[in-house]
Parts: structure tokens; sequence; C-alpha cells
């Protein structure tokens, strides 16, 4: 992989670029893969050559299929319960598990979560979508046939936009669009676990018949950071919804990419599929990987075929999946148990319907909640901060609503505070994998901190001191923390006055080179003032008194 | 509703009558498969069945065709329905459900079912720890003691 690595370098002539944290945030913070990406896109989202210079350069094409787990008491077309881990076969009920005589009942929930989703990336909602079976044998799908919405989804022709930072400067943020294809209604199979020792498959239908909506996206995306980007802020508007938990760790969120790559100008090429992939990170990785992979083979004369390939994570690669040979008949056919579902809107309204059995499109979107991107104008504009801080802040979950408590609740200006917040806080967390709501400092202790170090008792160096030691949860208030260890800021003038007098005396030499006209020199005489006082005086004032001093 | 009709009459082994409101007057009906005027059953040029396609049925539907009598009953059963491309479905809206002209019904999403995991697993012949127990991978096609199916054997 390093031998490739360094070729993508060589053969791009320095536009391969190494991935920065932003907002001077610690590593391992932030949605994107740390360290070296495989691919660079360049600003309008091409790729750049890779292999020796001289080649025509290579397009990557990635388009994303997701499937998120409605968020819902029941299942989809079943009033069985959806939990995460529960005892196998338990959460199953009659229909769930095929037996004959079974109909699918429609849950309510799901539809309205669907049009919620379908609204939230600018959907068109079909008043009427259909229901179909789609046919396949597969031992943990015991119908023989997934119900989903092959013909007339729920919702079409929608788009997700997404921010990028460009390059390694925090401050260049680039919108994104990718467009979402469709989103449709659709059953979960069941759980297969493989025992090879003993030659069989230990089924588990806990998890059939649970409510999914695929979103299919258009292949508008070039690179796994892109598809990484796309794909967390997805889980945020899920979230904000309510609509999907999105959880990727716990299957709510399942992602599988199709990788292609074309020389520019010619048809799009032959795209795999990559399956397996368990986070955002992994699918950055998985999707460069497959990329690289691709424009390999083809460099040296392959072919890509139209496989399904599984991601290994261990071994940062893509392999061929078995059982996935060729193409897959799944002799799509209506669902003849369903009707059409009918969604209304203010206009088309039935006047004698029973209230529970209509769906209105327009009261669904008159309750949709703020979605990040706009919680993320308010909080720019409401505080004065940075887009990539506020991109930050929502990325964290809890950590707005935290931040604005500390706004609440001291004299100091967000914008300073957002400094201490994305700096200090929030990599103490990272470090020490803590959530915000896990955090030790509340949002009143570091309000209280602030505090100090705005009326200036404090130096800013003593504020990051005391935080460190509430950082250890001793349950003490910044003020106690400071009596403690002596970091009060000096006071008096008059001392202080009589401080600097001595650092002057002490500094001839020093002192001549800042008469002459060398500024620096003054930083010493600062230092030397702060090592006397054991850092304990005001920068600021100190400078202003030695610099009063000098020019008498 | 045109559909179910028609159902009928192929069941009775007749040709449909010809529906004359629906085609403008003198005008033969177009765009189907060109087989002449209707008699008992169309013996015009069906489709045969290529091996392909049968090794793709048996593939995909996991059966077996088990000898020639099989494949010709499918032959059978294609040139039967191939009688429905009779019928001038010229602007007329395809029917997926006999339910259309229904409401579907939408449940509460209300806990009501499950917690039956016993009388479940009374049904699968093998079980371990409350597991349904499949064979490894995916489902195999069934084959018969030392014998290849018809089609495999008739390569």
């Amino acid at each position: 992989m390093a031998a490739v690595l360094a070729m993508v370098a060589r053969g791009c002539g320095g536009v391969w670029r190494r991935l920065r944290q932003r907002c001077a945030v610690r590593p391992g913070s932030g949605p994107f893969p740390r360290g070296e990406r495989a691919v660079a896109c360049n600003a309008r989202g091409g790729m750049m050559s890779a292999g020796k210079s001289g080649l025509t350069p290579w397009i990557p094409v990635v388009g994303l299929e997701i499937h998120a787990q409605i968020s819902s008491n029941s299942k989809l077309f079943s009033g069985s319960q959806v939990q995460f881990a529960a005892p196998p076969n338990s959460l199953v009920s009659f229909f769930d598990a095929s037996l004959p005589g079974t109909l699918p009942v429609l849950n309510r929930r799901c539809v309205e979560a669907a049009v919620m989703t379908g609204l939230a990336l600018n959907c068109h909602i079909n008043k009427k979508s259909l229901f179909d079976r789609k046919h396949y044998f597969y031992a943990d799908l015991p119908a023989g046939y997934q119900i989903t919405q092959q013909r007339v989804p729920i919702a079409v022709n929608g788009s997700l936009s997404y921010s990028l930072c460009i390059d390694n400067k925090m401050s260049q943020m680039v919108t994104k669009t990718v467009r979402i294809k469709q989103i449709q209604l659709e059953q979960d199979s069941g759980k297969s676990l493989h025992d090879d020792a003993r030659s069989q498959t230990l089924v588990d239908l806990n998890r059939a018949g649970v409510g999914l909506m695929e979103l299919v996206m258009e292949p508008d995306m070039c690179c796994g950071e892109e598809a990484a980007a796309a794909v967390r802020e997805l889980q945020l508007i899920l979230q904000t919804l309510g609509s999907s938990q999105a959880v990727m760790a716990e299957g709510q969120l399942r992602v599988d990419a199709n990788v292609s790559v074309h020389h520019p100008g010619e048809p799009y090429g032959v795209r795999t599929e990559v399956k397996n992939i368990n986070s955002i990170r992994f699918l950055a990785k998985a999707v460069d990987y497959e990329i690289q992979r691709q424009i390999e083979e083809l460099g040296n004369g392959g072919t890509i075929s139209n496989e399904t390939r599984a991601f290994d994570s261990k071994l940062g690669c893509t392999v061929p999946m078995r059982d996935k040979e060729g193409k897959q008949d799944y002799r799509f056919m209506p669902e003849p148990n369903l009707p059409p579902l009918i969604l209304y809107d203010a206009k088309s309204l039935p006047a004698n319907m029973n209230h529970q059995q209509v769906i209105n499109i327009d009261w669904i979107r008159e309750r949709l909640p703020d979605l990040p991107s706009v919680k993320r104008e308010k909080l720019v504009e409401q505080y004065g901060i940075l887009p990539e801080h506020s991109f930050t802040l929502l990325n964290e979950d809890g950590l707005p609503e935290f931040f604005e408590n500390v706004v609440k609740q001291t004299q100091m200006k967000p914008k300073k505070v957002i400094g201490w917040i994305l700096n200090d806080l929030l990599s103490y967390l990272k470090q020490h994998s803590l959530t915000v709501k896990e955090s030790p400092v509340s949002s009143f202790l570091l309000a209280d901190l602030l505090n100090l170090l705005e009326k200036k008792e404090i130096s800013s160096t003593a504020a990051k001191q005391v935080l460190a030691e509430l950082w250890k949860g001793k349950g003490k208030t910044p003020l106690e923390t400071v009596k403690e260890q002596k970091l009060e800021l000096l006071q008096d003038q008059k001392e202080l006055e009589q401080i600097c007098q001595a650092v002057i005396d002490g500094q001839e030499n020093e002192v001549m080179a800042i008469k002459a006209g060398n500024q620096k020199v003054l930083n010493k005489l600062i230092g030397l003032v702060q090592k006397k006082t054991q850092g304990r005086s005001n920068p600021v004032l100190v400078k202003q008194l030695l610099e009063k001093k000098l020019s008498e | 509703m045109r559909v179910l009709s028609l159902g009928r009459w192929l069941r009775a082994g007749r040709v449909p009558p010809r529906e004359p409101a629906s085609r403008p007057s003198g005008h033969r009906h177009s765009g189907h498969r060109p087989q002449g005027p209707p008699q008992e059953l169309p013996q015009g040029p069906s489709q045969k069945v290529s091996v392909e396609v049968l090794e793709h049925l048996e593939h995909l539907a996991l059966v077996d065709f088990r000898d020639s009598e099989g494949v010709e009953r499918l032959q059978k059963a294609i040139q039967f329905a191939d009688q429905l491309h009779e019928v001038n479905t010229d602007g007329v809206e395809p029917m997926d459900s006999v339910l259309e002209d229904r409401c579907l019904y939408l449940r509460e999403d209300d806990v009501t079912e499950g917690n039956c995991t016993k009388e479940l697993l009374e049904n699968a012949r093998e079980t371990v720890e409350e597991y349904f127990v499949a064979p490894p991978g995916n489902i195999p096609l069934v084959k018969l003691e030392g014998q290849k199916t018809f089609l495999q054997g008739s390569k």
C-alpha cells in the first residue's frame, strides 16, 4: 500500500495532500480519516493522475447505497418490537417468520419517518407509491422475498449538501452536493451467524422485518473523503429528525459503495460494489483503496469485473466476496397484499377520513426541526463564530448546547469562549474518549473559570493549569484551585513596578539594546518579570510598565 | 378489470372476443405479436426456451425440471400465457393489485406481537440455543442421489 501511495505522490507532482485537522483540534477528532489519503481530489472534484507521469488521468466515480434503520417501536409490517441485542428469535412475530396465513400491515410511524427524511433531503414526495417483492433465497429471509419499493418509491430526486475542507487551512470550507435518486421503504432481513466449524449457519430473525429507508445516491462523488463527509452529514440529519439513530456500529446505518474509474471523455468504467463497511472512517479507506486498486489493475492491463467485494478493516483492503457470483435476478413483482400507499397534503386532504389513516405531507413539513446546516448558520450569526467552528461544534453530540450554556454564564465573548471549547475541552474529551455528557468539567465550572480569566484575576496560562486540575474531577471550584496553587495575578501595581524596575536594573545590556531600537529584547525582560512573579503577572501590563520605564 | 375477464375466457380454453370499444373503427390492433386471425391456440412461431434460460430458472427458483416432459410442460405453459398478447391494452393502466381501489390501512406504532420463541422454534427440524439452523453459505440446489439434474445430464 505504501509503495502505491508513494507512486501517487510522485505522479501527482506534489498535488498529494496530507489531511490535517481543522480548528487546531487534536488528531483523532473530526469525521475524516487521520493521516494520509490515497487519492487527492482537486478543487473541481476531479482526480489527479496516478502512477507514472505522462499517463492520462483517471476520474474516480463513487456512488453510495445507504440503508438506515427506522427508529420505531415496532417493525415495518408487523407488531413485533424493534430492539438491538435481545434473546435470539424473541422479537419475532408469525409474519416475520413467514408462517403461512400471515399478512403485512404497514406501520404509520415508518411512513412518517420516510416522509420526514425525504423532505429534509429536498425530495419530491410521491403521493402514490407502490410496494414490490424482491425475490432471492437466503436463510435469513424466510419468505424468500423482501417487500420493497422498486417501481415507485416514496421519495425521489433530492439532494444532500455537505462541507469539506479543501486544503490544510481551516478557513477554506467548500460546500458540495450529491443528488439523491430515491428513498424507499423496505424490510430488513434477519441475521446469519456463520459457524464454519460445524458447517452450519445460525439464524436469528429479531431483525427480520424491521423498517429500513434505502437511500440511493447518484454517483456524484469522487473520493473517500467526499463519501465520508456526505455520510456524516446524512447521519447528523437523520439523528436530528429522529427518523433513524443512524449508529453505524449497531448496524442502524449501513453503507455500500459503488466505485469505478474512467478516463476523461470516456464512458464510465465497470463498477464494483464494496460492502462490510462498519464506520465512516473505514468508508473513506475502503473507497480510496478500491479506487487505487482499480487504477493499478487497469494500469497493468487488467480488467475490472462487476463484482461485490468486502472491505477487510484489519488489512485495509477489499477482497472479493464468495457467494455472490454473477448478476442476481430478483424477479420483481408487485406486492399483491398491499394497495398503493397514498399520501396527502393540505390541498388534497380528504374530508371524511379517520385522522389516524391520513398522512399529511404539509403537516410533517411544518414540524421539521432545524437541520444541521440551519443550526450551524444560526450559531455563526448569533455568536459570531467561524463556519468551521460551527461545523466542529455540531459534529460532537451535545457540544453546541454546552457551548451555549457557557456563553450564557460568562462575560467572556463567544468568539473567545469557542477557543476554549474546541481547543481545550474537546481535546481533553477526545484524549480520554469521553462524550460531552460524560465531561467531568461542567459548563458551569468552565464558565466560572473563564470569568476569572475575563476579570483578569488570573492569566491565561494559569487558567489552563486550573482547567487541568478541574479535569481530575475532584469537585473543587476554579476559585479554590486558584487559591491553592497561588495562581492569582498580582494586583498590586506598586509591587509590580518594583519588580519591573529590579529587572531593568539587573539587565543593563538588554536595556541598552532596547534603547538602541531592538524591541524584541523586551520580550526577554517580560519573561524575566514573569519568572520573578512565578507567572502571576499580566504580560500586557508588564510590557506597558517596562516600556514606560524604559522611555523615561 | 379487462385482464380479469380475459382470465375467465382463457380458462374456458377459448380465445377472447375482440373488444371493439378499445380501438377506433377500421383499425387493426397494433403493437402485438402478429399471430394472424386467432383460432384455438395460436400455433405461430412461439419462443423456444433455451438451455441457458432453463438453467438460470433452475438456479433462481431452486426447481429441477427433472426430464423432457417437465421442459415440454414449461414450453406449453409459456405458449398458453402468450395468448395474453392478443389483447389490445393501448391506453390501459396496468393493474398490479386487485386491491388498487382500497385504502392501505396504517397501523399505530405499538408493540403487539413477539415473545413466542418457543412456538416458532417448534416448527424447525433443528435448532441450536434458540437459533434456527441453516446450511452454511447459501441454499444449494438439491441434488438427487448420484444423479445430475436433467439439464446437466443433457449437456
